[in-house]
């Protein structure tokens, strides 16, 4: 750990633990706010940002550690309290009032009030005075609603300000915003710095990440990887530390003999896409998915990965480009198109785009199967029991009960039942959204075992996980986002290495050689992925 | 023993018993059912008879929340439904005509499929949320079966007519036969073809139904419609059974016992799991509870307190807030893993 | 965790432009006045301040219950047992005062307390179990309505002195008179109007129609905002039924039945978004005289039946609703 001497802390946390059933969260991690510093808190999805926000603001209990704020311990009982006490949060879902006014959003609650009457005269004069501090130009009576998400995250940061906060968390607050109005959060943002507010900042954007923090904790599996001065680390030595090694856990896939690019591409394409983009979503891409081939997409989370997969499926619709499927154009006009044309697509997200948590195993099994061949044709109940439990047994579901409910399994089986779900429609693409995460090892191990027997039974599959060492085993070519936008794509032969990748991902630039990536300062400094 | 505690028809069903029981003492020959001049006769018989409708409506509605939706405008459906068919047979020649009768009949229940369709076209197309869509059916579909009828009550004398309602067919109560076939119609739709699956799954979580390739709109759309027509059906059997129609009267509040009864026979408001059985016994419940208030001799308005009686009791029961806050938090069971001791290797059956 | 730029995860985020807010209320003026207009034109005698003195007359009780109803529709949520609670006022009082023989002044404050008391009641179940509004307000409404025929099955005759001289209290100006219930109204809409606008209470109301979920994080008391709501919408319906009672000097089991759709439609026609947050008591006030207006129109037309009366009320929700989806862009 690096001290920097300076001022003394005006937060710090050590030893913090966090537990959920079957989870560890957190485990053993420290981390230090310093007064008139923004700092950056890094990690891939289930790294433990979210926990630990969520830990020193009272939404989570803590398990074990001692949380000190300007020399005090304190243990927060939700964020109201913290907030109380100085510690504000914003988050990227603009918690106010889209109905109310500007001035009321700021003060709502605290209105000044004269004989138990609030006075809207004082209201927006103050409201105006604290935007004014702020640099802002706004219409305090203008509904929130109306105005752009980054002035509505400024008037949320100016309500948390208003009510006294010494330490702002910004979780994810630029996801939203085009670079005009990153600009302006980030001329806030040094503002508050200069008067001496310590801020932590999370956000996806490593560009950003380097643009405005002066330091940064790095979070992995809920350990904290270290305490970096931001100058002093590399773009590629933070991709590094935030992906880090898998784990010897898994035992190796048994190498079988692959065939090889070359090979494949003589194989028909089953999906072309070129030029293929949706505005706010990703960049134009074009990607070309043959049979029997494995398609990994790398990049860092909210780098553009799930949109590549929702535009070729159709849950999204595309607004730039076209898309081939056997060589013919389709008008993917929705999911339903998608399966005609024995497209299939597990969502990252289990709980609310996959499973229907209230109906059994068997049901969702079947679900999209059934759907294809319409209400009136229903699947013989014999057959649904006969697939069902062919694949309860191949993918080994615990519990092997095709009626209980979904919702009851654990996030490894779940993500078995979405799979049997697809796999029983006899897709030719299967894209795969984090198919692995939050799973437990051995359930991972049979997944990346299946995509492997899948495409070698000529399946093409379309795999998108932030594991780069799981993209790099499984897949035959590599495509890699970064910032929303595909900005490399290549063939995974020897010479393709995780450290190469990273370095793709770190410089935005596939030629670039990876000794050499970017200065945290170089010219390429704000690429964001709404201007397309 | 426990299993049948369980079983989601034993709360129900006890409900349904002991009210039948309480009868008893008040009238020892409730239970007997007898038959007279070639006609089924009995205190069971009124309440499966006079309860025909509201299991009826109950049934469309069991659909239409099992989407997540909710229908307010069915008991505007029976009046307008009523109105028209009495005021398409008071202008028959020949009111005893069958063609005449079934042409007033046809007429009627294509009012109600194209009513319907009004409503699964604000809620599934437009988008309004289903209480203020259906909200104005309600309001205005009073205004429109009063219109038909011109503010009057309009009385028939038509003997096939008559028959939808009030008559017999071997021996049964014709509508207790309509019931009948419309629940069976309706298991038959739903649980024989994918429908009942699919409309579960809509109503479990529409986002991940369209992501399966669920045409969720169009589900949600047959709700209405199916609804509607249901209520057409209670609408004819209820102006049949009085042989006039009252657009002002008929039918009315009918939309509130039919959610009761949804929700007495287990269906979540929520949407999603639905029971066209537990709603025949729910409906079944209602119209016991009005006979056996009848019976017993207390004054019939009363009813009204009971079923508030029931919808907080039942509403209570199936809020979760409320079972974790009274009841206190109760653990599940620990999530089964997976054995990692021998991983065999995957078969992939594709 | 999902980051996807272009969707905005606001929750229920509802864009109003500024000029759009009072958009509703304009609508529904201008409807007042064209449909005043065209009354003026077309029947003798409609031009008579004292017609529209009338609207207000007939209405008075129907515009108290619709300023409760506003408060509720505004925290997105809905009140049905607004009629049943009148009706139930109307036959408690009449009962206490005309079987029991109790003073005026002691069955005034008790019948009000009891309509609050049941719409805390209400709030209170909706709140901490977090059933929805629709089925607790039902339960309510079956209550209500319920302990209306358990008093008496039949209407009971006010002749209390107190009682029927309110009613026969007339304000006279001019040639034109408003009865006592009016000023009562009025100055519920003024109370309304000013808690609405100027206090705490009023502005939490709107924070929580607008975002629930925000207006908890912000620190605003939802638990307490969201009981009172139902407790003013509970007091309103009873003083309703007062007047009511004032109106018709009897009660009645069958009094205000179907009233609670009145309310709501008097409320959505004034703009008020069912789906909470956005709506004003004048709209309000605008949405009871359009009601009002339609059946003195049907009146002086003569030949138009009463159910004409509903037919229009569901065709002018209908279009409101209509408008407010397409003022209103909801993301989803």
């Amino acid at each position: 750990m690096e001290t920097s001497g300076e001022a003394r802390a005006i937060l710090t946390m050590t030893g913090i633990g966090k537990r959920f059933p079957g989870v560890r969260a957190l485990d053993e991690v420290d981390f230090r706010l310093f007064p008139g510093e923004v700092h950056a808190l890094m990690g891939e999805n289930g790294a433990g940002k979210s926990t630990l926000i969520k830990v020193l603001t009272g939404v989570y209990d803590v398990d074990e550690g001692d949380i000190v704020l300007d020399g005090a311990p304190v243990r927060f009982t939700g964020p109201l309290q913290a907030q109380q006490a100085g510690v504000s949060t914003v988050y990227q879902e603009v918690n106010l009032c889209a109905n109310l006014s500007v001035a009321e959003n700021i003060h709502i609650g605290r209105e000044p009030r004269r004989f138990g009457a609030i006075q809207w005269g004082e209201l927006r004069r103050r409201s105006r005075h604290l935007l004014d501090g702020l640099g802002l130009d706004v219409d305090v009576s203008a509904p929130l609603g109306s105005l752009s998400l980054a002035v509505q995250q400024m008037v949320a940061i100016a309500r948390a300000i208003d009510i006294s906060a010494k330490v702002l968390i910004l979780d994810e607050p630029t996801s939203s915003l085009d670079a005009g109005e990153v600009g302006q959060l980030f001329r806030v943002m040094r503002q508050l710095k200069g008067e001496g507010m310590a801020i932590l900042f999370v956000s996806h954007f490593l560009d950003q990440v380097y643009e405005i923090s002066d330091r940064m904790t790095v979070l992995r599996n809920g350990r904290r990887v270290g305490e970096y001065a931001t100058r002093e680390l590399s773009q590629l030595d933070l991709v590094s530390a935030m992906i880090g090694k898998e784990l010897a856990a898994l035992e190796e896939l048994e190498e079988q003999p692959r065939r090889s690019l070359a090979a494949l591409e003589r194989d028909r394409p089953v999906v072309e896409a070129a030029g293929l983009g949706r505005n706010g979503a990703v960049a134009p891409f074009s990607l070309t998915i043959h049979r029997g081939e494995v398609v990994g997409l790398a990049g860092l989370l909210g780098s553009g990965r799930t949109e590549v997969a929702r535009l070729l499926f159709g849950a999204d619709r595309a607004d730039a480009g076209a898309l081939k499927v056997d060589g013919e154009p389709v008008n993917m006009r929705g999911p339903r198109t998608a399966m005609a044309r024995d497209i299939a697509f597990c969502s990252e997200n289990r709980r609310t785009e996959g499973l229907v948590a209230e109906l059994t195993v068997r049901e969702n099994i079947i679900l999209a199967l059934q759907a294809a061949r319409g209400w009136s044709r229903p699947l013989p109940r014999r057959r649904q029991d006969e697939l069902v439990d062919r694949y309860v047994k191949a993918l080994r579901i615990v519990p092997a009960n095709p009626e209980a409910l979904v919702g009851q399994l654990s996030g490894g089986n779940q993500q078995k039942v979405l799979l049997a779900r697809w796999l029983i429609t006899e897709p030719r693409l299967l894209i795969l959204d984090e198919p692995t995460r939050g799973i437990d090892v051995g359930a991972k191990a049979e997944i990346q075992r299946l995509v492997v027997t899948l495409s070698d039974g000529g399946m093409a599959v379309l795999f998108i996980s932030a594991e780069l060492e799981e993209v790099l085993r499984l897949s035959h070519k590599i495509a890699v986002l970064r910032d929303r936008r595909m900005v490399d794509e290549l063939a995974n032969d020897d010479e393709v290495t995780a450290e190469r990748i990273m370095a793709i991902i770190a410089s935005g630039n596939g030629t670039a050689p990876p000794e050499a990536p970017p200065g945290p300062h170089g010219p390429d400094v704000v690429v964001l992925g709404e201007e397309a | 023993m426990a299993n049948v505690v369980r079983h989601r028809f034993f709360w129900p069903l006890l409900m349904l018993v002991v009210l039948l029981a309480s009868n008893l003492i008040f009238t020892p020959d409730f239970f007997a059912v007898d038959v007279r001049q070639g006609h089924l006769y009995g205190s069971l018989v009124d309440i499966v008879r006079f309860g025909a409708p509201l299991i009826l409506v109950s049934l469309g509605m069991t659909l239409v929340i099992a989407t997540g939706g909710i229908d307010l405008s069915v008991g505007s459906v029976v009046a307008i439904c009523g109105a028209l068919a009495c005021l398409r047979i008071s202008e028959l020649g020949d009111q005893n005509s069958v063609v005449g009768v079934l042409m007033a009949v046809g007429l009627a229940l294509g009012l109600a499929l194209l009513l319907g369709a009004w409503n699964g076209l604000l809620v599934a197309q437009v988008g309004i949320q289903p209480i203020i869509a259906t909200l104005i059916l309600m309001v205005a579909g009073r205004g429109l079966a009063q219109l038909i009828t011109d503010g009057q009550i309009i009385t028939v004398n038509s003997s096939p007519y008559k028959l939808i309602g009030g008559g017999y067919w071997l021996t049964v109560p014709f509508s207790i036969l309509v019931a009948l076939l419309v629940f069976g119609l309706a298991l038959l739709l739903t649980r024989r073809t994918a429908l009942g699956l699919l409309i579960e799954s809509v109503g479990g979580n529409a986002e991940a139904s369209r992501l399966a390739g669920i045409h969720a709109r169009r589900i949600i759309f047959t709700g209405y419609v199916f609804a509607a027509f249901c209520a057409g059906v209670a609408g004819l059997m209820i102006s049949s059974n009085v042989s006039s129609a009252d657009g002002n009267n008929a039918g009315l509040w009918i939309e509130l016992d039919a959610i009761l009864a949804v929700v007495i026979g287990g269906t979540s408001l929520a949407g999603g799991r639905f029971s066209l059985g537990g709603t025949v016994l729910g409906a079944l419940i209602i119209q016991t509870l009005t006979t056996t208030i009848y019976t017993i001799g207390i004054p019939p308005e009363t009813t009204l307190l009971f079923k508030a009686l029931v919808v907080t009791v039942v509403c209570l029961l199936q809020s979760p807030a409320f079972r974790a806050k009274v009841f206190g938090r109760r653990r599940k069971p620990p999530l089964p893993q997976p054995d990692r001791e021998q991983p065999t290797k995957v078969e992939v059956p594709a | 965790m999902t980051a996807v730029p272009g969707t905005v995860a606001n929750g229920r985020s509802r864009v109003l432009r500024p000029q759009q807010k009072y958009l509703p209320i304009f609508a529904t003026l201008a409807l007042l006045v064209l449909m005043y207009s065209a009354g003026v034109l077309r029947y003798d005698g409609f031009s008579d301040t004292q017609v529209v003195l009338n609207v207000f007359v007939d209405n008075a009780f129907l515009l108290v219950v619709a300023v409760g109803m506003t408060f509720v529709i505004l925290t997105g949520g809905i009140d049905l047992s607004v009629g049943s609670v009148v009706a139930l006022t109307t036959m408690l009082s009449a009962s206490l005062l005309e079987e029991r023989g109790w003073s005026p002044y002691l069955v005034l404050p008790l019948v009000l307390l009891l309509g609050a008391l049941l719409g805390f009641g209400m709030g209170c179940i909706i709140h901490y179990f977090e059933i929805q509004p629709f089925i607790v307000t039902l339960a309510g409404m079956f209550l209500a309505r319920g302990l209306c025929y358990t008093i008496s099955t039949s209407s009971i005759t006010i002749s209390d002195p107190f009682w029927t001289s309110i009613a026969q209290q007339r304000f006279r100006f001019g040639g034109f008179f408003i009865s006592a219930s009016v000023v009562v109204a009025l100055v519920v809409v003024a109370i309304g109007i000013y808690v609405l606008g100027y206090t705490r209470l009023g502005r939490n109301t709107y924070a929580i129609g607008g975002n629930p979920q925000s207006a908890l994080l912000m620190g605003l008391p939802v638990a307490r905002t969201r009981i009172a709501v139902y407790t003013i919408s509970g007091f309103c319906s009873a003083l309703g039924g007062v007047l009511l009672s004032f109106y018709m000097l009897s009660g009645n089991s069958g009094h205000g039945l179907g009233l609670e759709l009145d309310a709501i439609a008097a409320v959505v026609i004034g703009g008020t978004l069912l789906t909470g947050g956005s709506g004003y008591l004048v709209g309000t006030v605008l949405g009871v005289l359009v009601l009002g207006l339609i059946q003195t129109i049907i009146t002086f037309q003569g030949d138009l039946s009463s159910w004409w009366t509903k037919i229009v009320i569901g065709v002018l929700l209908f279009v409101f609703i209509v408008l407010q989806r397409a003022v209103t862009r909801r993301q989803r």
